[in-house]
């Protein structure tokens, strides 16, 4: 059994009460969700909390609502929830690819959306999936809600915008017409960090052209999108041409370190690799769906 | 009361729910593991129980310049910190090794792996205990290591072991078998020759249940009782006597419910020993369980095998000799468990299922500063190794002579009438017959379909890759005259009574550590008595209530142990015959054996049954002349041979040309265990080592970076595969039974684990030829079988 340093603990009653006990017990004191990642942490003493303010009771967190041009996803929603919904995979079949890859159905039972996103771990999907689908987070805290794009919300490798006394309490996630995504994983075995993913969305115009892209890849050191890709897609009919073009364009965009699960050339390639099958699944998928609408 | 009439009379014949005898019927131990009642050495509680914690070298070679334990010894709820010094006055700072060498319990001169035991806190409970470990200042004087064993013989290396004597190097060993000249001379006359280097990388058993002890000393009666992770509690506890100084009728060794061993169980770890001298200082029993990271980093290691393979063979395919010089790296003391004459375990069967005219191997360990170890995780005393290396070697000659590497295999097997084969290096195989093993398994893939299969794909550009592997392993260690691990024989006993109701207990000297013994063995007995296996208790891992014998490893519990329980089952069935002769008024040889009654020659009905039996054996009958009054017996079994089982095992994969991932799509495994006692279990021992060697082919290794830090301390590092990466295995059998066991049983437990690998590295090698790859090491990650792809292959290490 490996033991954490002596910590205490406390369970939050209300989104309110969470905040307060965040405020009242201050820097060494810490959210528990899933626990996935801190309980791991605190285990090795790698992370040492002096209070724990478990959220789980929050189930005032938990929902998932489609809301005229948003779906929102409520920060305690967990993984299952989010695999096993039938709105998600209609409209975003990106989060499914994603959650079907994320560890195991243990993990998935537990493991929530808020904690994957605020733990920001490089290697950690949803965060790439949120991006690509430009999400936005709620954030609350003693001053009210904030509202903030994933690009301000996620600020690097395990590092976000959410303060000491905040708390990410929902997802919030626009949904387009005429557009699919998707995400793929390589990892050494399931349930290990990525190797590299990738993740696409994809929406296209009637005449079949791609009007709006967004392409994000995770544990190769990009945090942000491929924004290099937009102008060589958009405007374009999808062709095989176009999805290696945009393949190399990824490739160089990431900046990945070389570790345990392979050197960087294999990341790059893998960035490329990725970033060509996503887009080719995004784009069947938007076609199916647009010719669905016409028909 | 026996139900024998509703029973099949021979049960052996086919799969019964409830055989008396051999035959598929569930074990005995399932229904307390699997509503959660097992009962571990952490389950164990005892009045007034304290808790250790070890404090762990944070570097892989350093000077130990001080400790101080002050605030340690001061945070609330400790009661002992143990250092080497405290040890050195007790003469238990340093203990010996199964292999004649010694380890530090406690590190008093120099740290010479990271993660080597510090200093030992015993405390109120596990937390004060592991809190006050981050209590003691520990000054460290950090040294060069030797990590990478290619540099540990190079002059001006450190040198690791300054503790022994006159070392100046960080060499071991240098042994060798089979006939030099001969195969040089064969080598140099030979049409083909080829050379691979093959590396089998250092891995981990990491069972489920990591190590731990709860020892409890007496200071009154100067009794010792130590609950242990033991595979061999026999064996411990005469270690622990010639140690300890207790003297060994003082010493009791429990070893409880059992969480996996795999060979990682074996050692007698400084952990085990602490716990001992923490109970002896404070006068309390105390508990140490190591956790995962612990196991990982400082428990036996497996393999780290750097093989140079040499294979030579006619144009048409008859290979001649195999010949291969290893550099074995032991890590930091040279702990690994094998018998004594055999540096390199039975490394030496590496000739395979082959009929060679020369074969010459030569094994040199060395020192480097790493976790010791090197014989663990099923590998039957490094058959594994020997395997890996005549497998892809074979197949590498195939690849050269393109042939297919089948019927390379069926051209070259020792042919059935060839046994008992006595091989180029000194076995004699009991018994084979190879080439009906191989087809089954051809059978069962459709191996030439697959051949066209992967035809069609190969011009898609889709990557699939058929693999196969034949082995045979060498269990059952061993006949004393050859066999012996610290001076003892490696004999296993066996008791059996028969109580007056015909209820039946056999106390057994081996360890299950999930094996299942509580049936198999029951059902040995039933087999020889006519007992059913439910009315046979298996008692086992309690050296107070069990005949003295070596343990569980080296699948040798059913060759050794499964012996003499047949043999003591005969016994009571022999004393029973005069017992029964008495109580009918007749001569012992006027009467017939059927399974369960002794019955008068040409008259049937007229008999008694082993319960009657046992209830005339304890009652009042006038017993013959030297026949005791109970019906009980004892054996111990001395193996004239080892066993010799062997496999065909096919697997395919599927790799994904753009990532390298590899998907094992199909594995078909046939095993020749010989007699088959319950085929469920032997399935389910097949299963777990499939699952064993896809995980070492594609994804575990131990690694280590240029400081000696340990890569692989978590089972988030090291990776150990799961049902998502394991297909649905296709098992078939042949059966060969051993010509010197007394049921014709050979051990079955290792054999996959054994047998595995090389097919899985065999198929991802086949499918890559297309991009010229010859050899490929392990483990098959995605980003290695990408840089082969690209021409970059390169060892693990």
């Amino acid at each position: 059994m490996q033991i954490p340093a002596p910590f205490d603990y406390v369970r939050a009653s209300s989104v309110d009460n969470a905040l307060a006990l965040l405020d009242r017990h201050g820097a060494e004191s810490r959210v528990v969700a899933g626990g996935h990642s801190l309980l791991p942490m605190m285990k090795l003493r790698l992370a040492r909390p002096d209070w724990l303010i478990d959220i789980n009771d929050l189930f005032e967190l938990d929902y998932l609502l489609v809301d005229g041009p948003v779906l929102r996803i409520g920060a305690m929603t967990r993984h299952t929830t989010l695999l096993e919904s039938d709105d998600v995979r209609h409209l975003f079949p990106i989060i499914c690819d994603a959650e079907r890859v994320i560890a195991d159905p243990i993990v998935r039972n537990r493991g929530t959306i808020g904690g994957s996103l605020c733990q920001a771990d490089p290697a950690e999907d949803l965060s790439t999936v949120c991006h690509v689908l430009e999400a936005v987070a709620v954030v609350r805290g003693p001053a009210g809600e904030r509202m903030l794009p994933m690009a301000e919300f996620h600020r690097g490798p395990y590092e976000t915008a959410v303060a000491q006394n905040e708390l990410l309490i929902e997802v919030r996630i626009p949904i387009r017409a005429g557009s699919a995504s998707a995400y793929e994983k390589v990892e050494r075995r399931v349930g290990d960090w990525a190797v590299a993913a990738a993740g696409a969305s994809v929406t296209l115009a009637a005449d079949g052209t791609i009007s709006h892209v967004a392409v994000g890849l995770t544990a190769v050191g990009l945090e942000r999108n491929v924004t290099e890709v937009e102008a060589v897609l958009v405007g374009q009919a999808p062709t095989e041409a176009l999805f290696v073009e945009a393949g190399l364009l990824a490739s160089q965009a990431c900046d990945p370190l070389a570790d345990q699960r392979g050197p960087i050339d294999y990341k790059r390639h893998l960035a490329d690799e990725l970033t060509r099958r996503v887009l080719r699944v995004a784009c069947s998928r938007a076609a199916a769906s647009v010719s669905e609408i016409t028909s | 009361m026996t139900i024998l009439e509703d029973r099949p009379s021979n049960p052996a014949a086919g799969d019964h729910d409830r055989p008396i005898g051999h035959g598929r019927m569930q074990r005995k131990e399932d229904p307390r593991f699997v509503r959660g009642k097992g009962h571990y050495v952490d389950d164990i509680v005892l009045p007034g129980m304290l808790h250790g914690a070890i404090l762990r070298a944070p570097v892989a070679h350093a000077r130990l310049v001080s400790i101080d334990t002050t605030a340690a010894l001061a945070h609330p709820g400790v009661h002992a910190v143990i250092t080497g010094t405290d040890l050195q006055a007790l003469g238990l700072a340093w203990a010996p090794t199964l292999s004649m060498d010694v380890q530090a319990v406690l590190v008093t001169d120099k740290v010479r792996f990271q993660g080597q035991e510090v200093a030992f806190v015993v405390a109120d409970d596990r937390y004060a205990a592991r809190d006050a470990l981050e209590l003691i200042q520990v000054e460290y004087d950090v040294l060069p290591p030797v990590v990478d064993a290619r540099k540990a013989m190079d002059p001006g290396a450190p040198v690791i072991r300054d503790d022994l004597e006159g070392r100046t190097d960080n060499h071991i060993f240098d042994w060798e078998a089979g006939n030099k000249a001969e195969t040089d001379a064969v080598f140099a006359s030979a049409d083909v020759v080829v050379k691979q280097e093959i590396v089998y990388p250092r891995v981990h058993p990491a069972p489920m249940e990591t190590c731990g002890a709860v020892a409890d000393f007496d200071p009154i009666d100067g009794r010792l009782i130590l609950y242990e992770t033991t595979q061999a509690p026999h064996a411990h506890r005469t270690l622990f006597a010639m140690v300890s100084g207790i003297p060994e009728h003082k010493i009791r060794v429990v070893s409880p419910d059992i969480g996996g061993g795999f060979g990682n169980k074996v050692g007698i770890y400084p952990g085990y020993i602490l716990a001992v001298v923490g109970s002896i200082v404070t006068g309390k029993p105390v508990k140490w369980v190591e956790d995962r990271s612990e196991n990982l980093m400082s428990t036996s290691f497996a393999r780290d095998y750097i093989m140079q393979g040499e294979i030579a063979a006619t144009r048409d395919g008859k290979i001649l000799a195999l010949r291969t010089n290893v550099l074995a790296d032991h890590g930091a003391f040279n702990a690994t468990a094998q018998p004594t004459k055999y540096p390199a375990g039975f490394f030496h069967i590496f000739t395979g299922s082959y009929d060679l005219a020369a074969a010459h191997c030569t094994v040199t360990g060395v020192y480097t500063n790493k976790a010791p170890g090197g014989v663990a995780y099923a590998c039957s005393f490094r058959v594994t190794e020997a395997v890996y290396l005549v497998e892809r070697m074979v197949d590498i000659l195939a690849r050269k002579l393109e042939m297919d590497p089948a019927e390379l295999r069926l051209k070259n097997f020792i042919k059935k009438e060839q046994f008992p084969y006595p091989n180029k290096t000194g076995w004699e195989y009991d018994s084979g017959d190879y080439e009906p093993t191989m087809r089954l398994s051809m059978k069962m893939a459709g191996y030439d379909e697959l051949r066209r299969e992967q035809k069609e794909k190969r011009e898609r550009g889709e990557l699939m890759g058929i693999g196969i592997s034949f082995f045979t392993e060498t269990v059952g260690a061993g006949p004393r005259k050859d066999m012996d691990i610290l001076g003892l024989g490696m004999a296993d006993g066996a008791e059996l009574r028969i109580h007056p109701t015909g209820k039946a207990v056999v106390r057994i000297s081996v360890q299950s550590q999930g094996q299942g013994h509580e049936t198999t063995f029951a059902q040995i007995v039933a087999e020889e008595i006519g007992i059913p296996p439910e009315d046979i208790d298996v008692v086992h891992g309690d050296t107070d209530q069990t005949p003295f014998g070596l343990g569980t490893y080296g699948s040798r519990s059913t060759p050794v142990s499964g012996a003499a329980v047949a043999l003591v089952a005969r016994k009571v069935r022999e004393k029973a015959r005069f017992i029964a002769a008495a109580m009918l008024e007749t001569r012992p040889e006027d009467l017939e054996w059927e399974k369960g009654r002794w019955f008068v020659k040409g008259d049937p009905s007229v008999g008694k049954t082993m319960a009657e039996i046992a209830m005339g054996a304890h009652g009042t009958v006038a017993l013959p002349e030297g026949i005791d009054g109970n019906l009980d017996a004892e054996v111990t079994y001395d193996p004239p041979n080892l066993t010799f089982p062997f496999g065909a095992y096919i697997c395919v994969v599927d790799i994904d040309p753009g990532t390298g991932h590899v998907k094992v799509r199909r594995f078909i495994a046939v095993d020749d265990c010989g007699t088959r006692i319950n085929p469920m279990i032997i399935e389910g021992q097949i299963h777990g080592g499939l699952t064993d060697g896809v995980g070492m082919a594609l994804m575990e290794i131990i690694e280590f970076d240029a400081e000696g830090n340990c890569l692989g301390g978590s089972l988030m590092d090291y990776l150990i595969p799961t049902a998502m990466e394991v297909p649905d295995w296709e098992t078939g059998f042949t059966v060969t039974p051993s010509p010197h066991h007394p049921i014709g049983a050979k051990g079955v437990g290792e054999s996959a684990t054994v047998g595995s690998p090389p097919a899985v590295v065999n198929a991802v090698v086949d499918a890559l030829a297309p991009f010229g790859v010859v050899h490929m090491d392990m483990p098959c990650t995605p980003s290695r079988v990408w840089e082969a792809m690209q021409g970059r292959t390169r060892p693990p290490v």
